[in-house]
């Protein structure tokens, strides 16, 4: 039981150094890495939750996630085929600098 | 440990937010969108509304995603930088919002089970439901049989959200001689998607008869019918897709979808029922309800794939028409 | 009281593998390793802890989910770091060793 609260806010914790990557990002691809590691995470944190209170029928929310994660990806990395003569990291990282 | 969870879950929603708002640049928003969407199906989860996360994680992280990317493929990745600051809104919206808070400490106290609102309706849903329906999970006995009208309405406005998209921006036309699309250098994956494929698929199905007993329905497994099809279509490209499930085929499962829904509550009429009185649908009434139910959550389920798939179908043709001039 | 055992243990060592690739993530100077730290946690802990659950219940419909959801990460997650490496190579990025490398030659 501690042992699972304990594991729980290790992987809460990191989620939120996940996200911490997702929002400060130094290239693009950062970023598209911190928002998958956030979902491969929730995965993991759904399964200890539901262990820690008592219903293991929040298995299933945990599969729809790790699909709907992989399908995301794959969504990404299908839109920077499409764009991938104007842009680039830099120009991205550029962006950033103005935008702050 | 559940308010502590609760806590921090809210204050990643609020930093997601607060950055998602000052960044110029669309596709990081997308990005942010996509775990702004997951943290709140986990606040979902902590609050033990199960379907809603099952609803929030397939239709926000999944296609709203997807659609989202597709949409910026076809406008630009930056979002243009306003010319005047914006002062008086930000007065106007601070004074309404403090208005509109000062009303809301009139009301009763969040989560009372002394509440009004739980004392009409939801008593008598929980305690009539196991004799009447018989079903293990509550909320698909108050989404398809107790309020099925309102469902009906849910699905009608899938089916209208297809229509308006089809009428806007068409579907592609099926050519022979299609130029072959999709993630070609990236072998890796394409192994790996044929193999998982079949597995969401079967999910989906799980999900789509399982509602009864767990979290589920007809909603969450044509979203995540539809997703599958869309993982096929990005891998393999839009033109092999269309050839595996034709945009005409689309179009007919979505009215049929609706056909069941609505002809099951006219059969209601013929058996000498009221509309969706499913009780008359059989000899028992309780085997009645599982029967109407199983037909409503199929109509469901079939319009909601078909209406998911038209819209990406019609918002991946627009970028494949671009791509290709 | 073995298994209880066994179940402690896997979930404390997924824990650290998870807060190590967390860690990685951010003291990581460059995208291609941080892909390599992210990737940590994807495998390893992924199985650490689904195998810790696993031992905290009886073999039935729960343990066969987990197994699933096991399996499932096990083909997708690598796959999407290949992807998302094999992407960001084709549009360009470099790697550390070769950003100094040009930066050693524009400045010679």
């Amino acid at each position: 039981m501690l042992v699972l609260a304990a594991t729980s806010i290790a992987i809460l914790s990191v989620m939120a150094l996940a996200l911490a990557r997702a929002l400060k990002a130094d290239t693009v691809y950062d970023r598209i890495l911190g928002v998958n590691m956030f979902g491969t995470k929730t995965v993991l944190f759904i399964a200890a939750m539901g262990f820690l209170s008592g219903r293991p029928d929040f298995l299933d929310i945990a599969i729809v996630y790790a699909l709907i994660n992989f399908i995301g990806m794959v969504a990404v990395l299908r839109f920077f085929e499409y764009t991938a003569t104007d842009d680039s990291p830099e120009s991205s990282s550029t962006s950033e600098d103005q935008c702050r | 440990m559940v308010e502590f969870i609760d806590l921090v879950l809210l204050g990643m929603l609020a930093i997601t937010a607060m950055r998602i708002i000052f960044l110029k640049d669309l596709f990081a928003v997308v990005m942010l969108f996509g775990i702004y969407s997951f943290l709140s199906a986990l606040i979902f989860v902590n609050l033990d509304a199960v379907d809603v996360a099952f609803t929030e994680a397939s239709v926000g992280a999944g296609i709203s995603t997807v659609l989202m990317l597709g949409t910026l493929a076809l406008t630009g990745r930056k979002e243009k930088v306003n010319s005047h600051t914006a002062w008086l809104p930000l007065i106007v919206v601070v004074v309404t919002g403090a208005a509109l808070i000062y009303g809301t400490l009139d009301m009763p106290p969040f989560g009372d089970s002394n509440n009004p609102v739980q004392q009409h309706v939801a008593p008598r849903y929980i305690q009539d439901s196991p004799q009447e329906i018989g079903l293990p999970n509550m909320v698909t006995s108050v989404l398809a049989s107790y309020r099925a009208f309102d469902t009906l309405g849910e699905t009608a406005v899938v089916f209208a959200a297809a229509i308006g998209v089809l009428s806007l921006l068409g579907l592609p036309k099926q050519e022979k001689s299609a130029i072959e699309s999709g993630l070609k250098s990236h072998l890796v994956l394409r192994v790996v998607a044929k193999l998982v494929i079949p597995l969401i698929i079967l999910f989906a199905l799980y999900v789509q008869f399982h509602g009864d007993y767990g979290p589920g329905g007809g909603f969450q497994a044509g979203v995540i019918a539809a997703a599958a099809i869309i993982l096929y279509a990005l891998v393999f490209g839009l033109p092999t897709a269309a050839h595996v499930i034709a945009p005409s085929l689309l179009k007919a499962l979505a009215a049929l979808g609706v056909l069941i829904y609505a002809g099951t509550g006219v059969a209601s009429f013929f058996l000498g029922g009221d509309f969706l009185d499913y009780n008359v649908l059989a000899s028992d009434p309780v085997a009645g309800q599982h029967i109407g139910i199983i037909l409503i959550e199929l109509g469901v389920g079939l319009t909601v794939f078909a209406a998911m798939l038209c819209i990406f179908y019609a918002f991946a043709a627009q970028a494949e028409r671009t791509n290709i001039q | 009281m073995i298994i209880e055992a066994a179940s402690t243990l896997f979930l404390i060592l997924g824990a650290f593998f998870s807060l190590t690739g967390a860690v990685g993530l951010f003291r990581f100077p460059d995208f291609f390793t941080r892909v390599h730290a992210a990737s940590v946690t994807d495998s390893a802990a992924t199985i650490f802890i689904i195998f810790g659950l696993v031992l905290r219940t009886d073999f039935g419909l729960v343990a066969v989910k987990l197994l699933f959801i096991l399996i499932f990460l096990l083909i997708t997650s690598p796959t999407a770091s290949h992807a998302l490496a094999k992407s960001a190579r084709h549009g360009g990025l470099l790697t550390l060793v070769e950003t100094e490398a040009t930066k050693k030659e524009d400045s010679d």
